[in-house]
């Protein structure tokens, strides 16, 4: 079996108002898989579940086997193989870019300095940031945030990672920087769950795509070119269409 | 105004003096205390703990500090409860202080927003480590200025520890004007003296205080 | 009971003495009160014009206050007076001066700090429509800035007659003063009436102060 992450029958809610019912989905190792859908229509939600930061009221989510509980004790060890980035960063504004990389593979991981150090440097290099190490999240832009906060993800080495819309707070022409590193971590083989709004990114990155509506998962393909060409469902097909609409304008 | 008393006055003062920072200091040493665990209860809302912390902070914010010490120094023994007047000084100093304390760290570390500590619990970190290196260097940092405030009012608040008997600046000058009568001399030593005491704390303050506001992280 | 000292509480005119010496306390609050809010508009609207020279003064009044005990400035301007002056004040005077003093700093720093918040416009717009400075102040910011300033100035009280209490160091008879002279009067009757007079008038500080900090929290809260 290489399913990394397995959700079966996943339901949850908030105050009695269902936000997501009966939710399933498996992903393979090195499998990208990109969620779209209309705001509100609960696909921020999964993916916090999916990394423990939401109680569920019913289902069940595993991750390499083992089952995510925010109430479980090894609920910490488990979130080492989940990495989430975020829409606003979320850097930490205490610590330099080069000490926010390396303080949870210290703290929580307990690598040497040196070695985790020596990688964050590497990774940084790659990001074209290595210029920017010693510099405080608040002096840089929000495309070279979004960067760091994905190095810091990767430095735990998770087996797999959440983007949670992380470009949707950036400038125009900061958002091609932050997707072309996602697209680079695509084609190196690392598995990924993308909630975004970038339609033509969405279909050049993944294998598989799912289209969230109103808390339950309405189309879900591997052939991704038939899904933006012609949908199955009638629901993804007006939000594709709404969709093209708005970006045309 | 006579410059021989004055000099003659002064090495009463300065013994006061340091009577005055030891007690005031050893007071704000435990209000600290006080204020960060307290805060930390209400961080993490722990079931009762939580509501004593509250009482307390009511309490304490409500009372002058003079009555504070008159309870625990007069009315305490009462009931077998005996501590000496230092002691006093910098438990009554603490327990005011710290019902301060608890209201500057709770500020800010509500200033620090639920999803740093999302992003951090999503890299691994425990709910404990969360606090010790995510939450508290930046809600500290955040109360810098709520911080110099309270230590310069508890310094001032040392001038009630007379009433206890607490030979510090006020009651050193009380006491030499009650034997000498040289008032106009006393008064302006009493008035150097707590400049001394207060104004390198002010200065300080007010560079960390600017340090913090204007700069924050990275300048 | 007896061994607590609460009897002592309810023997002869006690209580009766007691709550009149809080009635001092109160009063002196009260009034300072009053004058360093009236005070404290006028500092506080100073302190945001642009007269260097006029700035300085207020910002030394400002330290002074900010850097000085209340009993130190008590002790000056009760007994210093005398001494320099040959001026005999008394003490409900001497404390109401000082308290007024002090709370005008505290309210005029709390004014400048709301008008500040008024943005810059405001001003020009009103210039603009022919108010001239004072007019502008009374009329268009003042009013702007009540619903910040009330809570604080609620807040003022409480922390004034808490304050009060240090007014028992230069004589007056307070509630503190009072509260002693019982305990000193029983003293063979009941040896234990410390713990029950102080514990009762830290209970009256806490009953009065504390409603009247709930009321400033909840207005804060509300027109925040």
């Amino acid at each position: 079996m290489n399913e990394l992450l397995d959700v079966k029958y996943l339901h949850k809610e908030f105050d009695n108002n269902v936000v997501l019912k009966d939710i399933n989905l498996s992903v393979k190792k090195g499998e990208v898989v990109v969620i779209i859908g209309p705001s509100g229509c609960g696909k921020s939600t999964f993916l916090r579940c999916l990394n423990g930061l939401e109680e569920i009221q019913s289902g069940v989510i595993r991750v390499d086997g083992l089952e995510v509980n925010p109430k479980n004790k090894d609920i910490v060890k488990l979130r080492q193989k989940i990495g989430m980035v975020f829409q606003s960063y979320e850097l930490f504004p205490h610590l330099s870019v080069i000490d926010n990389l390396i303080i949870a593979p210290m703290k929580v991981q307990k690598r040497k300095r040196e070695e985790v150090t020596k990688e964050a440097l590497k990774l940084l290099d790659r990001v074209d940031l290595l210029d920017k190490k010693d510099m405080y999240p608040r002096q840089l832009s929000g495309g070279q945030k979004q960067r760091v906060a994905i190095v810091r993800a990767l430095l735990v080495h998770p087996e797999i990672i959440l983007f949670d819309e992380v470009t949707a707070a950036l400038d125009p022409e900061m958002v091609y920087e932050v997707l072309e590193t996602m697209q680079e971590l695509a084609r190196q083989g690392s598995t990924m769950i993308i909630v975004t709004h970038e339609m033509n990114f969405a279909k050049a990155v993944a294998d598989k795509i799912i289209f969230f509506d109103k808390g339950e998962i309405v189309e879900e393909t591997d052939d991704v070119e038939g899904f933006f060409a012609s949908p199955k469902t009638e629901r993804a097909a007006k939000f594709l269409d709404r969709f093209q609409f708005t970006t045309r304008l | 105004m006579d410059k021989d008393v004055i000099i003659s006055y002064i090495p009463h003062f300065k013994e006061a003096l340091f009577l005055t920072l030891k007690i005031g200091w050893l007071g704000i040493l435990l209000s600290l205390i006080i204020g960060l665990v307290g805060a930390s209860l209400l961080h993490f809302k722990v079931k009762f703990l939580q509501k004593i912390v509250g009482i307390y902070i009511e309490i304490f914010r409500n009372t002058p500090l003079l009555i504070q010490l008159f309870f625990i120094y007069f009315a305490l023994p009462k009931v077998g409860i005996q501590i000496t007047a230092e002691k006093c000084g910098v438990l009554g100093l603490g327990l005011l202080g710290g019902a301060y304390m608890i209201e500057t760290f709770r500020s800010g570390l509500e200033a620090v927003t639920t999803i740093q500590t999302e992003s951090a619990l999503s890299l691994g970190f425990s709910k404990a480590k969360t606090f010790r290196y995510i939450i508290l260097p930046q809600a500290l940092s955040m109360s810098i200025p709520g911080l110099v405030a309270n230590i310069i009012f508890l310094l001032k608040e040392t001038s009630v520890f007379s009433t206890i008997s607490l030979m510090d600046l006020m009651f050193t000058a009380k006491d030499l004007i009650g034997m000498y009568a040289k008032t106009t001399e006393n008064l302006f030593l009493l008035v150097v003296f707590y400049l001394i005491m207060l104004i390198p704390v002010s200065i300080i303050g007010a560079i960390v205080e600017r340090k913090v506001r204007y700069a924050g992280f990275g300048d | 009971m007896q061994a607590l000292g609460i009897d002592v509480l309810f023997k002869g005119t006690n209580l009766f003495r007691l709550l009149q010496g809080l009635w001092v306390s109160i009063e002196i609050s009260l009034i300072s009160v009053v004058i360093s809010i009236v005070l404290g508009l006028i500092v506080g609207i100073l302190m945001t014009i642009d007269r260097p020279f006029l700035r300085i003064i207020l910002k030394i009044y400002l330290e002074v206050v900010r850097i000085m005990p209340q009993m130190v400035l008590l002790f000056i301007v009760y007994f210093g007076t005398t001494r320099v002056f040959g001026w005999d004040l008394s003490a409900e005077f001497s404390a109401i001066f000082v308290f007024s003093f002090w709370g005008t700093a505290e309210m005029g720093d709390l004014v400048r700090g709301a008008i500040k918040t008024i943005p810059k416009i405001q001003f020009e717009s009103s210039l603009a429509l022919g108010f001239n400075t004072v007019q502008t102040f009374v009329v268009i910011i003042i009013p702007q800035t009540i619903r910040r300033l009330i809570p604080l100035a609620i807040n003022l009280i409480t922390r004034m007659i808490k304050t009060t209490s240090l007014v028992m160091m230069i004589g007056n008879v307070e509630v503190l003063k009072v509260a002693q002279q019982i305990i000193e009067a029983n003293r063979n009757t009941s040896p234990n009436a410390a713990f029950g007079v102080f514990a009762f008038v830290f209970f009256l500080y806490f009953i009065i102060c504390w409603p009247i900090s709930r009321l400033s929290i909840y207005l804060e809260k509300r027109w925040a």
